[in-house]
């Protein structure tokens, strides 16, 4: 990863949320940076903490300790300053639209509160650049009347009228039909290259995060386990839970009829993040677990390949 | 068509309430008009339908009823509506402290008996007018609406969308009238139907009660005079039409809800069961 | 054979009209295969496999078609065309369900185990604790979990409960509507794993519907591939991953970005699932094809035998031809 002062970072990030009753520990201590012009992909299950990770970097609620820091300063709430540089494009098309209104109102509202010309040419212009042409059809359709991915493209246009240096996409593909998700990942791709984003791509799709990134980060129960650039990850995962994931994922290739299945045994579910378990949160179901690893949370091993892991494994102490 | 049904009755009223005096003038009668030829007189040429004991002619008084009733009604709507999407909204929307003092004030006129309140407030109010009751069960009447308007906004406020206006820096006004009201839309006219019907209702309960003053006309006083003399003597077209014509709106207001939620939740639009069985026949 | 569907037909039935969500499917269902079906969503994958056991509510109809279930024991019986008082004596016995959503199918104030009696006592099962623990068991569930509610349970062992539940009267056909689509990956391939050993142990037939074309390849014995209302390719699982004979087929195969072979530019498919309100007269494919010409937009073309396998698409008309 590039010695450059990240864009947007979250620095040894903690968030508890406290419901009265019981304290959910839904992320420790964890980092995350982006790059202008790159791509990180951020991927776990359900649980996992990758979209309270995204919240916690679009400023949707305060962290519990460490820091935001945009460009190298650290961010003390979210702002309209803050919001002209950082975006987030939800999971759900059909929620992150009002339905009662046009197309063209959510990104010419975008364009005209950030100052910019808020004219139809402009509008139709940010349709374009997302695929949705001919843009003055587009321009004039409730969302009703769109595919999903047509209705993620206009959630993804209004996030670029603002002209935001950095682009969080929340499972932006997950409900959308197969066919089409290529396509918005093409498009994010595109957009990276054209306007030197730095973008951040959550998914519980390991593949599709091989196809779009740069680098991946692994998380399992609010722990940050392995991250490094995306080939690494993938053809030589370090944690366990990495392998877990990847020996999961469908995969056509490895397919010499079904014996690829039967081999699972019994690997049991993610932790409650009530009472997650002490050390290392993935022990109670990984194969190799040590003492050491219900003990302690294991320190960060790097590799030569440029990625790295917190793993009791690869830490010779 | 039920919610069409609905509508055409609502107009109706509301055309009778406006034209109403002219009407009775175009057809010759008039509410406080004393027939002395035709006293206490079933429906027939003369007085379509029929003349009280006092020969004061049933149509007219209807006719005339209208109008009072329909601005009760309409009035408390209004105030009950504005008040309980002022009230329920900023309190969904803004959540926090404004959100608790809002909704303690909703809860305490939630538990308000009305009903006695309103007829120790009309006690007090010389000459209770259609007016003052009106404003009354307005301003008693709001606290359920807001509850709920309250309930719709805060789930409203944390949906996506709204999470991404905010984040392209929208404003809170704007926020507030131009993204969440017009979701809203469906549960105010409920809401507004809904205080009318109650407020007629109410209205004609007080008259009933004997509070209502001397000398208006609305549904609720035809139906009072009538029950001290009409049901001895067996004269069903004195408290027969305004019983109808409350039953009807009622009815009418009912309709349009129906259509309402079918609209707001399309689950409850039902399978055409006609073309159903055409089709597999 | 299990399963011998013939024509069927199901029609949404509105005011305005007709829509025909499935259209002239055949297809036939072998003892103890897994069958899966394909599709983009809207594509009546899941109208089909409600029809099968005659689970569609209104305004969807069956208006076409027979259904032909095999049982062990007794005649063939015609699915479509029976009352819903005949199926009673089938449905558990002879076929059962699971749905995407457990949470949904799953009574939220009864307990497992009293969800399991039910279902077993209208069959005849006298010792239904036993017979809960053992599903349980089958299933990887622990049985003292039978004393929980649903909402006491993760998603992923909801999920498996309902597995055990359909299998609690031993059927011989389960169909499976997206079963795995509302978990995570790694609670995924223990579902699927689950799903496979026990179709060796028990020996029943699977009807398998999913978007995802790349979790079929694993698990299934053949794919049908569903278009617009109609199956347009159906053929052995790895044959049709490996040489797709349909357009559609290819690039719904070529949707999903490689796990370990090089990367490379992928497309997806262009445009958008055909409007079944409104379909074209030729190919409903057609519009998006990579590869259309003249004859796709004027025929439709019917699903006929290529090789191995079944496709509609004219790009084998000539080579037809050539054979015959």
């Amino acid at each position: 990863m590039p010695e450059e002062t990240p864009v947007l970072a979250a620095e040894d990030v903690t968030k508890h949320f406290d419901t009265g009753r019981q304290t959910v520990r839904a992320l420790e201590n964890v980092t995350l940076r982006l790059y202008r012009g790159r791509i990180a992909a951020l991927v776990g299950e359900s649980g996992s903490g990758k979209t309270t990770l995204a919240r916690l970097l679009a400023q949707f609620y305060p962290v519990t300790s460490g820091e935001i820091r945009l460009r190298g300063e650290v961010v003390s709430g979210p702002d309209k300053d803050f919001y002209g540089e950082v975006q987030l494009v939800f999971q759900d098309p059909f929620a992150s639209l009002n339905s009662l209104r046009k197309v063209e109102h959510n990104v010419r509202r975008a364009l005209k509160l950030h100052g910019h010309a808020a004219d139809d040419a402009a509008v139709h212009e940010l349709l374009a650049k997302v695929n949705l042409t001919p843009a003055a059809d587009f321009a004039r359709k409730l969302p009703h009347e769109l595919s999903g991915g047509q209705r993620q493209r206009v959630a993804i246009a209004r996030a670029l009228a603002v002209r935001p240096s950095v682009l969080l996409g929340d499972e932006p593909i997950s409900m959308l039909d197969v066919s089409i998700r290529l396509d918005v990942l093409n498009l994010l791709a595109r957009l990276r290259e054209e306007e030197g984003l730095a973008l951040l791509y959550i998914t519980h799709d390991i593949a599709s995060a091989r196809y779009l990134s740069d680098d991946i980060y692994v998380m399992y129960a609010g722990q940050m386990v392995e991250g490094g650039p995306a080939e690494s990850v993938i053809q030589e995962p370090k944690h366990p839970y990495t392998r877990l994931l990847l020996d999961s994922s469908p995969d056509p290739e490895r397919a010499g009829g079904s014996s690829a299945f039967t081999a699972t045994a019994k690997l049991g579910e993610p932790p409650s993040l009530v009472d997650p378990p002490p050390g290392c949160r993935f022990h109670p179901r990984c194969p190799f677990a040590k003492e050491q690893c219900k003990t302690s949370f294991p320190p960060r091993t790097e590799f030569a390949d440029g990625s790295w892991t917190n793993c009791w494994l690869h830490n010779e102490s | 068509m039920k919610v069409r049904i609905g509508i055409g009755i609502i107009v109706f009223f509301s055309v009778i309430a406006i034209i109403g005096p002219w009407l009775n003038d175009l057809m010759g009668i008039g509410p406080w008009k004393i027939d002395y030829d035709a006293i206490a007189e079933p429906p027939g040429a003369g007085h379509l339908l029929g003349t009280t004991s006092q020969g004061t002619d049933v149509l007219a008084q209807m006719i005339a009823g209208t109008r009072n009733s329909m601005v009760v009604g309409s009035v408390a709507g209004v105030i009950g509506v504005i008040l309980s999407v002022v009230v329920g909204v900023t309190a969904g929307f803004f959540g926090g402290k404004v959100d608790a003092v809002l909704s303690f004030v909703t809860n305490m006129f939630l538990v308000l008996p009305v009903l006695p309140l309103t007829l120790i407030v009309a006690g007090y109010v010389q000459d209770t007018g259609p007016i003052t009751i009106a404003l009354i069960i307005g301003l008693f009447g709001w606290a359920a609406g807001a509850r709920t308007l309250r309930a719709q906004t805060l789930s409203l406020r944390g949906r996506d969308f709204v999470m991404a206006m905010r984040m392209i820096g929208e404003s809170k006004p704007r926020m507030i009238f131009v993204e969440v009201l017009p979701h809203l839309a469906g549960w105010i006219s409920a809401m507004f139907l809904h205080l009318v019907l109650a407020a007629i209702l109410a209205e004609a309960g007080l008259a009933f009660l004997g509070v209502s003053s001397a000398d208006t006309i609305s549904w609720g006083t035809v139906i009072d005079q009538a029950r001290q003399v009409a049901l001895l003597n067996g004269m069903w077209w004195w408290f027969v039409p305004p019983g109808l014509c409350i039953a009807l709106l009622g009815t009418a207001t009912g309709l349009v809800n129906f259509g309402i939620d079918e609209v707001m939740n399309p689950r409850l639009r039902t399978a055409d069961i006609k073309a159903m069985r055409k089709a597999l026949a | 054979m299990i399963l011998d569907v013939k024509g069927l037909n199901v029609d949404y039935i509105t005011a305005k009209g007709a829509v025909r969500a499935v259209n002239d499917v055949s297809f036939q269902l072998r003892r103890g295969e897994i069958l899966g079906v394909a599709g983009e969503s809207g594509c009546g994958k899941s109208t089909l496999i409600m029809a099968l056991i005659r689970l569609l509510r209104p305004p969807a109809a069956i208006t076409g078609g027979q259904v032909w279930l095999h049982p062990r024991e007794g005649e063939p019986v015609d699915i479509a065309s029976r009352t819903d008082r005949e199926l009673r004596r089938l449905r558990w016995r002879s076929m059962a369900v699971v749905l995407q959503s457990a949470m949904d199918a799953l009574n939220p104030v009864a307990r497992l185990s009293a969800q399991f009696a039910d279902v077993l006592k209208e069959h005849g099962y006298k010792n239904t604790e036993e017979r809960t623990a053992e599903l349980l068991e089958m299933v990887g569930i622990s049985p003292d979990r039978a004393r929980s509610y649903p909402h006491e349970m993760s998603g992923g062992m909801r999920q498996r409960a309902m597995i055990a539940l359909a299998l609690a009267c031993d059927p011989e056909l389960v169909v499976m509507d997206e079963p795995t689509t509302a978990v995570d990956v790694v609670m995924q391939r223990q579902i699927l794993a689950q799903i496979l050993e026990l179709r060796e142990r028990l020996g029943f037939s699977v009807v398998f519907v999913t978007h995802d074309l790349s979790l079929l390849v694993e698990l299934a014995d053949r794919i049908a591939i569903m278009y617009g209302g109609r199956i347009v390719e159906l053929g052995d699982a790895a044959e049709i991953y490996r040489a797709p004979r349909h357009p559609y087929t290819k690039g719904l195969r070529d949707s999903f970005p490689p796990l370990h072979a090089p990367v490379t530019r992928l497309n997806g498919i262009p445009g958008t699932p055909p409007d079944l309100r409104n379909l074209p007269i030729g190919c409903a494919f057609e519009p998006r094809c990579p590869r259309r010409f003249a004859d796709c937009a004027e025929r439709r073309p019917e699903l006929l035998t290529v090789g191995d396998a079944l496709a509609a698409c004219h790009l084998h008309d000539r080579e037809r031809t050539a054979h015959a």
